[in-house]
This record gives structure tokens, sequence and C-alpha cells, in this order.
């Protein structure tokens, strides 16, 4: 049923719900019954004056009636049926639903607006838990001071006629533990002092690394000159990277030339040139332009977003740790590790230098689709004493149906184990907390 | 001389205190404070029972009991695992790996010493 052909029944719903009858309503804005009966059952198309003279005599804005306030209204619907598409939601007759019972379905879009919006505050909060490296070496830190005290207070009370020598030794560990105890506890209260405040977040090397790329959009106009060289990575770091720490900068420098690198193997000019020829067809690009896909994927990561649009990119190493991420919107990433073993990223890291392509949808995460192309490739060659550094590359481009992409299956994915919903999965490391509770 | 014990545990204190009740027991306790070359040290003591904390520098416990487990000389010794972490998953982990007997810290010294008694056949 049309948007337009409803407007009879929210006419109908708004003149019960004000105790006027058919006749009477029909007799204040001049149609006769029998046509507001037929207008109600949306058997006739209304507009124009007689639209808003019902609007008049039912005292509501003629948008209400025409438009409704549904629009938003069954956007969310949809988007809430999409996520539970197992469940059998009548789709066709949405519509009707949000016209017939107006309230009820703004409870169940705002339910599931917010059903959405905690399930993103259990993820950022898991993902902390789970790999926030600060978090997990203040808790083993306070662990092991309480352990260690409780250990050697039990010896000093449990053991009758300790020598004087040892009970000087205890006395002295228990007091370094429970100093090394208050560091840690007063370590721990600051830090969830600030958990609140997503922004304050931002604590692990890789996370102001990351930050630092981000804030520049991914893009380093510095370093795409002819003339570019280290000596701009340099000054890249102790100007806008000064306020980093030692071990960030350390991050961002290797970044920022790999970037270079990069930049010189395919110039921007280039590149842009290259897109505009023959579209954002990764594959058909570095044939075109003879780059490795990896190197490709990282350029394209790298182009200003107003000239290539959205494309997001993730980076593994060899045990799957993400060493790189830009982010893309409807593709939700954790920060370090336990990343979803069904990306692709992952799963070539078997078959290197045979890239994979696929259509993904994230379980919880709306019906959005992103196209992700992966190749694992090495970027350190292998020598006698050293084996070689392989890494894995995931880009991600808005899913666009066409004559490439058509054929590609499309795979449903996780964020991580934990915060996913995905029913028997064989990839499956620990129970989910959405669907099976804490 | 009693039963040989190899402590590989990274805090000093803890060290300091499990040593002591196991010797006052009457045990024969070796540390080791480092996953690094954790196994050359298992191998050159070839203890009794293998105490053995789950985070080390260098090689995480569960790593390393699985390289006793697999050696076909070590893989009988009995190895309780100490451990800050105490989630289900870990436990399970420990599990797979072969773990004798598993102990979430903080733990009780008596608990440590029935653990080590248990453990070992005299």
């Amino acid at each position: 049923m049309s948007e337009r052909l409803m407007i009879g029944t929210r006419i109908r719903e708004r003149r019960i719900l004000g105790g006027i009858r058919q006749s009477d309503l029909a007799r204040q804005a001049g149609i006769s019954p029998s046509y507001l009966n037929l207008i109600e059952h949306n058997r006739r198309r209304i507009g124009g004056k007689t639209l808003l003279k019902l609007a008049e005599v039912l005292n509501v804005e003629p948008a209400l009636l025409s438009e409704g306030a549904e629009a938003t209204l069954i956007a969310g619907l949809r988007e809430a049926a999409g996520e539970q598409d197992g469940i059998g939601a009548e789709l066709s007759r949405i519509e009707e639903f949000a016209g017939r019972f107006p309230g009820w379905a703004k409870l169940l879009a705002d339910l599931y607006r917010r059903n959405e919006a905690l399930e993103r505050t259990i993820e950022t909060l898991t993902d902390r838990l789970a790999h926030d490296p600060f978090l997990a070496d203040s808790l083993h830190e306070v662990i092991s001071a309480v352990t260690a005290i409780r250990s050697t207070s039990s010896i000093l009370v449990e053991t009758e006629a300790l020598e004087p020598e040892w009970q000087n030794r205890f006395h002295r560990n228990i007091n370094e533990d429970s100093s090394r105890l208050t560091e840690g506890a007063q370590s721990l209260v600051r830090y969830l002092e600030g958990a609140p405040n997503m922004d304050a977040e931002i604590k692990s090397p890789q996370d102001e690394m990351h930050a630092f790329l981000a804030a520049r959009g991914f893009h380093f106009p510095e370093l795409e000159r002819d003339i570019a060289g280290p000596r701009d990575v340099t000054r890249l770091i102790e100007g806008e990277g000064a306020t980093l720490s030692s071990p960030a900068q350390s991050l961002a420098r290797d970044v920022l030339l790999r970037y270079l690198t990069d930049a010189r193997s395919l110039p921007l000019e280039s590149l842009l040139d290259w897109i505009a020829s023959l579209g954002l067809h990764p594959d058909r690009l570095a044939e075109a332009s003879g780059v490795d896909l990896a190197t490709l994927f990282r350029r394209l990561a790298a182009m200003p977003e107003e000239a290539v649009g959205p494309v997001g990119l993730v980076i593994c190493d060899a045990s799957g740790s993400l060493v790189f991420r830009k982010p893309f919107d409807g593709f939700a990433m954790p920060r370090i590790a336990g990343a979803c073993t069904l990306w692709p990223l992952f799963q070539v890291l078997a078959q290197p230098q045979t890239p994979l392509r696929m259509r993904l949808k994230q379980v919880g995460r709306g019906t959005e689709t992103v196209e992700a192309l992966a190749v694992s490739a090495q970027v350190i060659a292998p020598s006698f004493d050293r084996s070689a550094l392989m890494q894995a590359h995931m880009l991600l481009l808005p899913d666009r149906p066409d004559a490439d992409t058509e054929a590609v299956a499309l795979r449903e994915v996780g964020v991580n184990c934990r915060i996913c919903s995905l029913a028997s999965c064989v990839a499956r490391r620990e129970p989910s907390i959405i669907s099976d509770g804490f | 001389m009693g039963k040989k014990v190899l402590l590989i545990e990274d805090e000093p204190n803890i060290i300091e205190a499990v040593s002591f009740i196991l010797s006052r027991d009457g045990w024969e306790v070796k540390t080791h404070s480092n996953g690094h070359d954790a196994m050359q040290v298992v191998r050159m003591r070839a203890p009794d029972l293998i105490i053995l904390d789950a985070m080390l520098p260098g090689k995480s416990g569960f790593d390393i009991l699985t390289e006793i487990r697999g050696d076909a000389a070590l893989g009988a010794t009995p190895v309780l695992m100490l451990t800050a972490r105490g989630q289900t998953k870990d436990r399970e982990q420990a599990e797979r790996a072969g773990v004798s007997q598993y102990m979430t810290k903080p733990f009780s010294n008596a608990d440590v010493l029935a653990a080590v008694r248990a453990l070992v056949t005299p």
C-alpha cells in the first residue's frame, strides 16, 4: 500500500481519536459521507483543498495527514525489520502498521534505536576491556600485588617461631607490595573516571597514532609532492605529532615513511587520472598502474575523500593483530585484536598473493553492506636469518551493485565474537554477550 | 632431599612467599622468572612438579604448557597453573593445553600446598 493511499487511514484514526462521527466530519469538510468513507478506506486519492479542510476540522497539521510523522518512523521500522529478518515481520504492511498504530510503531522504532545505541556502547566497552593494554596491565599489577600481600601476610600470621631475618624480609615485601597496590589502584581509578568520556579513552600508542592520522583524514599533501622525502616525515612528527607519546611517534613515523614510498610508486595525480578513466576498480587500477594490490589499497586509502569517496582499510599482521585501521561507515573494527575470523582479511593470510573479493554485512549493524577486497602480501622479504613479514590488507568500499560485484556472494560477518549474535557460527571463539548474556 | 618443584613466576615477592611455604613443607624449590627460556630450565631441572604462571614475559604459560605436554620426556609432569585471569575461556584454554590443576590469583597458601601435595605422589 503506498504512502499516499495511507492518508485515508490516518484521517480515520484522527477522526476516531477525536470522537467525531464520519457524517459530521464529512459535513464540516463539505464532502459527502460516502466520499469520506471511500477516502478513509484508502479507495480515493486525496489532496489539495479537501485535505486542508479535513486537517482544519480535525485540528491537525495537513502534513501530519499527508506525510504523517511516518516517513522517519517507517524508515526506522524497516531498519528494525531488516535486522530481524528471520522473525517474519510483514514488511508489505509496514505503512498500514505505522498508520493504524503510530504510538506502538514509534515505541518499536525507538526501542530498536535504543537497542542499537546500547549495542554500540557494549561494543566499545567490551573492546576496551578485552584489548585495552593499559587496563589489562593495571589489573594484572593490582592482582599480583594482592596475591603477594595475601601470601606473605599468611606466612607472617601462620608460621610459628619465624626467624627475625624472614620476618623483616616479609615485612619489607608487604610494604613494597602495598605501595604497588596503592599506585595500581589509584591509576585504575583515574583511568575509569575518564571512562564515560569516550574522547578521553585514547591511551595506547596505536590509538594515538590512528587519531593523528584521522585528524588529517589519512591524507598528507606534504608527502604527495615530487620532492617530498623523509625530512617531511620528520617535520610532521616534530610538528603536529609533537604531542604524541614516543611509542606513538615511532608508529606514526613508520606509517608515514611507507606512505612516502607508496606515493613515489603511484603519485596522486596519476592515480586520480587512472580512477577517472577506469573507475574505482582496484584490480583494473593495479594492472594499469603496475603496482601491487596492497600498495594500491594503501594509496586509495590515502586519497582525499572528496576525490574518491569513502574508502576504508584494515591491515593485520600474521598474528591477526590489526596494525592499521582507517574507519569505514557501516563496518566496525575492534581496536587491536579479536576481530571476526570470517573477515576475508584473515582468509587471505592462508593464501598469499591470491586476492579475495566479498560483499559483507555485519550482524547487528543494520542492513548496510560493503564491498571488501583483501590480499595478503610480503612486506619485508626473508633472508637467511629472518623470515618474511606478511601482512594482509582489506580495502572497504561502498557496496555498488554492478557487473563486477553482482556475482559476488554476500557474507554475514561480525565485529568480534563477544558482541556478535550470528547463530551457529563455526568460527565462534567465545559466547556472545549479545545473544547469550553475561 | 624432598621432591623437586620448579616455580616459574615473574613476581619476585610471590616467588619468595611460595618458595618459603613449599621449602618449609620439605620440597626442594627452584625458581625461574621468564617465559622466554623456561623450557630450557624445565628440561635441565626435570622437576617432579611445575608451578607455572600464565602471564610471563617472553612466552605465555599456556604456550609453555603446550610445549611441556608435547615433549615425550616431560609430558607426564604435573603442572599447577597460577593465573590472574579467572575467565572461563582461560580455564578452558589451560585445560585444552593439559593443565593438571588451575588456580586463580590471589590464592591461599594452604590451597597451593594442598594442590602440590595432591599432584605429586610421595
